[in-house]
């Protein structure tokens, strides 16, 4: 007896060093920290190459007399001088104010919107069937077409502009929380249900975790959406009452003929819906395609 | 025609008991009949591995003992909900290695303060301390499943469960793997029905060897496996009677391709 008692614990050391040996040589080698240096050269140098090549092309443009018309085309200094004016009279910041304001809290409502409206049409037959074509029909529907009826039901002030968000963004964040949920993996939802994890317990462990990918995915294109309508309303319905967000910055430009102005507005425009995303989404999504092994570096 | 969960107070003969089961699924040409009365006995503590070609329902048969699916025909009865390990870790990827084992606690109802302490002394058990932070896709396919099985053992049932939990391995971590379940399944306890369509595996680990014969699945044959354990897969024993449970497996096969 004692003999198999030897035996069977000089095995059990046996299979406790090569699982040690094989967990070591199996489990992923995880490098750290990318270096600075490494990401500067990669990341942060192409975008800034690429700007200064723009601004070179535009200002030999200007400077070989190809377009010799400042009502066309504004020297890259005169539009700088723009933003220099706005700056120094203070209402650079509201401007950009006026619009990340809307478009931020437009977004939130169309999340809160949006969220229970994807889970209802990813998991109920009767209500998919009956709106889910429309619902991503929808997002091929440009938002400017919803400013005219959204003015003439709510008139010119903010629940417009809201209104016009809504029915930019609401569809993309629902159809991602869709996509996301039919992509959940059978097996995990089997797995959830032999733990355990079934109706609501089952939505809240399983089926929402596991969606979050393409839930963010439709994030990002909502905010997009809200970005882009926003724009649409504030450049078509423009009024004293409402403020001078970008949009209404770009029209004054066009009622004044001032191309620098509407330069101004377009680069700040395009510079918001960049920041926002490089700032809030990009790195939400990384992140949670990181932890989940998602992200491979290349 | 019912699945029923007896609580574990009652008198404890079998860990799962299948009295006449059938199922059908609905398949091009009508009705199509998958297993074929199918009666079998687990005792507890006993170790049974289910052996058959593709074709035999041992997964649908699986399915039915954990109650995702319900027979058309006969009964089942288990002690409490059967924890199920599959082919894939089914690891659920936005959680540690220790929250996934943390999960099947908290959906058992342990109370939250003792959830930690548990999954690490469930992590240890599957020799994976200091794994408890560590995220899916940093573990090896070997600690996966074995991350896989803390998890099904944190379900705390009286019966294991196991869908080919591993053909999908290399066959060394299969070797330490059958190694690690046969000391768990020593250490708790526990009975475990345990389906694969490798014959060596089948003896290997079992106390028991059900036979079943293919479309539909039918209970071939049995074998008590008296080999003792500690095993390995290339025993003169163990080999000796896959040779003949083989030739068995084969005959049935073979019926196949006559008609």
């Amino acid at each position: 007896m004692a003999s198999t008692e030897t035996t069977k614990t000089s095995a059990l050391r046996d299979v406790m060093s090569v699982e040690a040996g094989l967990d070591a040589l199996e489990a992923g080698v995880t490098g750290g920290r990318t270096p600075f240096r490494q990401t500067f050269g990669n990341k942060i140098l192409p975008p800034i190459v690429a700007t200064l090549v723009v601004l070179a092309v535009w200002q030999a443009l200007i400077s070989f007399k190809i377009v010799d018309d400042p009502t066309r085309l504004p020297s890259p200094a005169d539009v700088g001088s723009e933003f220099k004016r706005a700056w120094l009279e203070g209402t650079l910041l509201d401007y950009i104010w006026t619009s990340v304001s809307r478009g931020l809290l437009g977004f939130l409502f169309a999340l809160a919107i949006g969220t229970p409206l994807g889970l209802v049409v990813a998991r109920v037959k009767f209500v998919r069937a009956a709106i889910g074509p429309v619902l991503s029909g929808l997002q091929s529907l440009p938002s400017v077409a919803w400013v005219p009826p959204a003015v003439i039901w709510l008139g010119l002030n903010n629940s417009m502009m809201y209104a016009v968000i809504l029915l930019g963004a609401v569809p993309s964040i629902a159809n991602g929380l869709v996509s996301g949920i039919d992509q959940v993996p059978p097996l995990f939802l089997r797995a959830g249900r032999t733990m355990g994890a079934t109706g609501l317990k089952g939505a809240w462990h399983i089926v929402l975790p596991a969606a979050l990918p393409g839930y963010l995915a439709g994030l990002k294109q909502g905010w997009a959406f809200s970005w882009r309508s926003l724009m649409a309303a504030e450049i078509i319905a423009s009024s004293p009452d409402l403020g001078i967000g970008l949009g209404a910055l770009l029209e004054n430009g066009r009622n004044a003929s001032s191309m620098s102005m509407v330069f101004e507005a377009i680069f700040l425009i395009l510079f918001v819906g960049i920041a926002i995303d490089l700032l809030i989404f990009s790195p939400l999504e990384r992140w949670v395609l990181r932890s989940r092994g998602l992200l491979v570096k290349s | 025609m019912s699945t029923t969960y007896v609580k574990a107070a009652e008198s404890v003969e079998h860990a799962a008991r299948l009295e006449h089961v059938s199922k059908s699924f609905a398949g091009p040409g009508g009705q199509q009949l998958v297993l074929d009365d199918i009666s079998l006995d687990v005792a507890p503590g006993e170790f049974v591995t289910l052996l058959g070609a593709s074709g035999c329902g041992k997964s649908t048969l699986l399915n039915l003992v954990a109650g995702l699916d319900k027979p058309s025909a006969g009964s089942i009865t288990t002690h409490g909900r059967p924890a199920l390990m599959f082919q894939e870790h089914a690891l659920f990827p936005w959680l540690t290695a220790g929250k996934n084992i943390e999960l099947a606690l908290k959906l058992r109802g342990v109370p939250k303060s003792d959830r930690r302490g548990r999954a690490e002394q469930l992590l240890e058990l599957v020799r994976l301390k200091g794994s408890y932070g560590k995220r899916v896709h940093e573990l090896s396919g070997g600690m996966r499943q074995r991350v896989a099985m803390a998890r099904a053992l944190a379900q705390d049932s009286q019966l294991l469960l196991m869908d080919e939990p591993f053909a999908a391995l290399d066959a060394i971590t299969r070797d330490l793997l059958h190694d690690e379940l046969t000391r768990i399944w020593e250490e708790t306890g526990l009975s475990v029905l345990f389906v694969t369509h490798n014959v060596r595996e089948a003896v290997r680990l079992a106390q028991r060897v059900v036979l079943l014969s293919s479309r539909p699945g039918r209970v071939a044959r049995e074998w008590q496996v008296d080999i003792p354990q500690p095993r390995r897969i290339e025993d003169a024993p163990v080999a000796e009677l896959s040779l003949e449970i083989t030739e068995v497996l084969r005959g049935e096969i073979r019926r196949h391709g006559q008609h």
